[in-house]
């Protein structure tokens, strides 16, 4: 599913270049649920937006669901995320004007789906969350946890073939935070979904099939 | 007093950061400013061109009723009898009469005065002055032309001719008379003009320099007692006062309704970005509550800064306005004589006060509910950001 | 749920500031629309009904006046239809304030040439009968209360009677209607008969102007200068023109009240640009994490940009429709108060037209540059930064 060699990233701070990522190789199967930790600064959110095509790698290669990101336009990459990908922030970033509804409806406006399928789906998906009932709720009027799940929604709609996750429960307590996990875990292993998850916390890690670590730009103890 | 010091100073240093939007309540109020003046000093202007013409010893005598000069008419015999009063120093018999010239920069035809006079005319106004060439000779088609008709009308430059009423009149001269509405004028032989308009012996009317300034009671007094006259006597300042009335009080009031309009528009607009400069400042006042800093040093400081903006914009819309157009010459058909008076904005310091005072008052709505909200906010939401 | 939806729901985001964006758009669309009718008022732009009228007019000076034996010779040149003869009567209805125009004219050619104005046949068969009958257009009957069978006394300023008194009297015989709701029917008409019977000697069989009717409307350039040779030699010369093209040179008079009306248009619109362009501003900044999210589940730079730019849109287009339409809701209220002094007021479908271009292109400039700044939005760093 995700095929990283020799993947390098810079960037150009004033005259200052800063090696973010050193050369990163890095295979992850379909439907496997891996985590990526590490202190601040590490480069980890940094591969993660790479693998979810929100940035271009300075070096090296990097295929994700069959496709070498590096070569595709910006435009192609935003079709290509929105056919594949499906992210959870640590701030959920909802758009506060919709309501839940229509937050998880938004990915599939760039499908070809009727307004109806589209409404469907997006109620499939709430109810997957445990949502059905909030569905007229706007951001604001739900709890911390409730938007996450909205957000996970979201990231679930259009069924993409890669969960990528930042910081999912950073912003959450820890009951609601074994929740948000127990939803992941459900998706990998009833949906199999595949999932990258970036995380501080060491119980968050834990839930994943395999842990890595990241450390000054490369990944450590784990062999690629 | 120290407080309000001290929070005014704080946001106006801020103020800086906060250039863009700041800078739309001084345009937007400065726009309002600049139309309502522009359009108050092209009122005043016009009113200026009429009444720079009156003088306290002169008065002008029509038929009575008439509201002016074009719609009166008198004989010799009416001159003769007047001539006579007590109180009358010189008496000058004038023909007013419109002619079509056509205006510089449409080229259509439009109502110019021909007043035809004799050389009492010149006694009675001595502010009449040529400036260029000289008088007409009695007995010739010739004519003496106002400065601001010159430049208004096309082909009056002196020694050129013109075709008025089937004959062909030479300009001989130009001539200024204190910026009033005879410079829109244009000035013949009496008789000359009396035949070629086929008045016969009639004349329009009379300018009267009366000995005394005081005097004009008693005359207007005889001559409506003398049951052989059907005229009537008015000072210059209330006849001029009457003829410009009609025209200035419309522009006036066009003004007044246009800016009024468009203050609405740029309340609305200070009112946004004010509201938007308290809601960024939220946390920054909430922080000043918690330490102690009443509500009301955050009010007024609020007002203080949209009061400045606004007279800011006050100042500019008064500025751009003196700078384009103060002393802009136009012309337009005054409907009171029904012909071209030709006069310049009159940008004044009262109406750069009036500007002003507008500014500050738009400035204190824009200012008033933002300053309201921001002494409202409860202060633990505002620390948090919300 | 669509594109549109989630660009209608941004508008909501900041209620107030929306509200107050849009108002303010609406303010200068609002004048937009009445000083675009005011100014096409003052030019003349505004066609009349008298496609097929011309007016003959003295070719020299519009204090000339015009023998009534013109008639006939009018009558008898090819392409003229009808004739109807009318001066400027002038005169004071009790005040001076009170003015309104007075024409003595001859009653079945005047209505039969006018035909914009409806009449009872029993009313004009009174006016046609009775000497020193009147008829007034509805406005005036409503503005003044009067009632048929009313006396109704003018004072003359420029036309005394032959017996030197001034008091005309005129019985109110009946109304008339105007079915042009841009020109209020606003007339004083009485007997050209009994005013050249009564009037003083010299404006006897005497009119100001002629007003004809066309059976060949196409040949009306033609026609006129038939008129107007006809009358080249003459002691009284003519100058003839269609009503559109009399109406345009008499609008010109009034001097440049086109430029004054765009003058102040730039500076509402210049002033309105600048406000939107900074509530876009500031609406955008709030939003880039919302745009980042956009982008980051695939939206295209296109499509992000495209919301921004139809939402800058949308706010101006909303503004436009309130404020034009507030100001066409008005149209009927301020027809009747500015006809007299505006003559016609329209909001026409041009000017709707005109505006609605108008709020699309402010539109696009104020999105314009929300709308890069959008497309240029990198996910990375507006996430790092949201």
């Amino acid at each position: 599913m995700v095929v990283a060699d020799g993947l390098e990233k810079t960037y150009q701070r004033g005259k200052e270049r800063i090696d973010v990522l050193r050369g990163i190789n890095l295979s992850i199967d379909e439907g496997e649920f891996v985590s990526l930790m590490g202190p601040s600064g590490s480069g980890k959110t940094t591969l993660l937006n790479l693998i979810g095509g929100l940035d271009k790698p300075s070096a090296g290669s990097l295929h994700v669901a069959g496709q070498s990101l590096a070569e595709l336009s910006a435009s192609r990459l935003a079709a290509w995320r929105a056919a594949n990908v499906g992210f959870i922030f640590q701030f959920y970033n909802l758009l506060g004007v919709l309501n839940a509804q229509r937050n998880v409806e938004l990915p599939l406006l760039l499908t070809k789906l009727s307004r109806k399928q589209r409404a469907t789906n997006a109620e499939t998906a709430l109810a997957i969350v445990g949502l059905a009932d909030r569905a007229r709720h706007k951001p604001a009027e739900l709890s911390g946890g409730q938007q996450q799940r909205v957000a996970i929604a979201r990231a679930l709609v259009a069924d993409p073939r890669i969960l990528v996750c930042d910081e999912p429960t950073g912003d959450l307590d820890r009951d609601t935070a074994d929740e948000i996990l127990d939803l992941l875990t459900l998706l990998h292993e009833e949906h199999g979904k595949t999932i990258v998850m970036v995380t501080h916390d060491p119980k968050a890690a834990e839930r994943a099939r395999r842990q890595l670590t990241m450390d000054k730009g490369v990944l450590v103890g784990v062999p690629a | 007093m120290g407080q309000i010091l001290e929070i005014t100073l704080m946001n106006l240093r801020n103020l800086v950061s906060r250039l863009g939007s700041s800078l739309v309540i001084v345009v937007g109020i400065a726009g309002v400013v600049a139309v309502l003046v522009g359009l108050l000093a092209m009122a005043a202007g016009f009113r200026a061109a009429l009444q720079s013409a009156s003088v306290p010893e002169r008065a002008i005598v029509l038929r009575d009723q008439s509201n002016g000069e074009l719609s009166s008419g008198m004989s010799n015999v009416e001159y003769n009898i007047v001539s006579q009063f007590e109180g009358v120093a010189v008496l000058s018999p004038e023909l007013y009469v419109v002619a079509d010239i056509p205006k510089m920069d449409t080229g259509t035809p439009a109502n110019v005065v021909l007043r035809g006079v004799g050389p009492d005319a010149f006694v009675v106004r001595p502010e009449i002055e040529v400036i260029k060439g000289r008088r007409f000779e009695p007995g010739r088609n010739e004519l003496l032309v106002g400065q601001l008709a010159a430049v208004e009308f096309a082909g009056l430059e002196v020694g050129a001719e013109i075709e008025l009423k089937s004959s062909r009149w030479r300009i001989v001269g130009h001539f200024a008379a204190n910026g009033s509405a005879y410079e829109s004028e244009v000035w013949a032989d009496l008789p000359v003009a009396q035949s070629a308009f086929n008045r016969g012996g009639a004349l329009s009317s009379m300018r009267v320099l009366l000995e005394q300034p005081s005097l004009a009671a008693s005359v207007a007094e005889a001559i409506k007692a003398d049951p052989r006259l059907d005229l009537a006597l008015t000072t210059e300042d209330q006849f001029y006062a009457e003829q410009s009335e009609g025209l200035s009080s419309l522009i006036t009031s066009f003004g007044y309704a246009v800016a009024t309009i468009m203050a609405i528009g740029a309340v609305f607009a200070a009112l946004n970005t004010m509201y938007t400069a308290v809601s960024t400042r939220s946390v920054e006042i909430a922080t000043l509550r918690a330490l102690g800093f009443g509500a009301l040093p955050v009010v007024i400081s609020v007002l203080i800064e949209a009061l400045l903006l606004a007279f800011l914009g006050g100042a500019l819309g008064g500025l751009v306005v003196w700078l384009l157009f103060d002393g802009y010459t136009a012309s337009t058909l005054n409907n009171a004589s029904f012909s071209q008076v030709a006069f310049d904005f009159a940008v004044t310091p009262q109406l750069l006060q009036t500007g002003l005072v507008w500014a500050l008052v738009l400035g204190a709505i824009g200012g008033l509910l933002p300053a309201l909200r921001a002494a409202r906010l409860p202060i633990f939401d505002a620390l948090r950001g919300e | 749920m669509s594109a549109a939806r989630l660009v209608w729901a941004n508008l909501f985001r900041k209620r107030t500031r929306s509200i107050l964006t849009v108002l303010s758009v609406a303010i200068a669309f609002l004048l937009f629309a009445l000083l675009q009718a005011i100014g096409a008022a003052f030019d003349g732009g505004v066609s009349l009904q008298g496609v097929d009228r011309l007016i003959v007019s003295p070719k020299y000076s519009i204090v000339d006046p015009l023998p009534v034996r013109q008639r006939e010779q009018i009558l008898a040149v090819d392409g003229v239809e009808a004739i109807v003869g009318q001066n400027w009567f002038g005169g004071i209805y009790q005040d001076r304030r009170n003015f309104f125009p007075k024409y003595p004219v001859r009653p079945r050619p005047f209505f039969d040439i006018y035909g914009e104005f409806e009449i009872e046949p029993d009313v004009l068969e009174r006016f046609a009968r009775i000497r020193t009958a009147a008829v007034a257009g509805d406005v005036l009957m409503q503005r003044y209360g009067w009632q048929v069978g009313d006396i109704i006394p003018i004072t003359a300023d420029i036309w005394p009677k032959a017996d030197g008194t001034r008091l005309w009297e005129f019985e109110l015989v009946g109304s008339f209607t105007s079915q042009d709701e841009r020109q209020p029917a606003q007339l004083f008409l009485f007997r050209y008969e009994y005013f050249t019977e009564a009037v003083a000697s010299y404006g006897k069989d005497q009119v100001g102007w002629w007003t004809l009717r066309l059976d060949q409307p196409d040949r009306a350039a033609e026609i006129a200068s038939e008129i107007d040779a006809l009358f080249e030699n003459s002691q009284t010369p003519t100058r003839s023109a269609t009503e559109d093209e009399f109406q345009r040179q008499f609008a010109k008079q009034l001097g440049n009240i086109s430029l004054i009306v765009r003058v102040i248009m730039g500076a509402v619109f210049f002033t309105i640009i600048l406000l939107t362009a900074n509530t876009m501003g500031q609406g955008l900044r709030e939003r880039i994490p919302d745009l980042a999210v956009l982008k980051t589940l695939g939206f295209g730079d296109a499509w992000v940009s495209g919301i921004v730019l139809l939402e800058a849109l949308l706010l101006v287009l909303l503004g436009a429709a309130l404020g034009m339409g507030v100001a066409y809701a008005l149209q009927g209220a301020l027809a009747a108060g500015l006809a007299q002094i505006v003559g016609v007021f329209e909001i026409t479908s041009a000017t709707i037209a005109i505006g609605f271009g108008l709020a699309v292109a402010i539109g696009l400039l104020i999105g314009a540059l929300p709308a890069r700044t959008a497309h240029r939005l990198t996910i990375v760093e507006a996430l790092r930064r949201g």
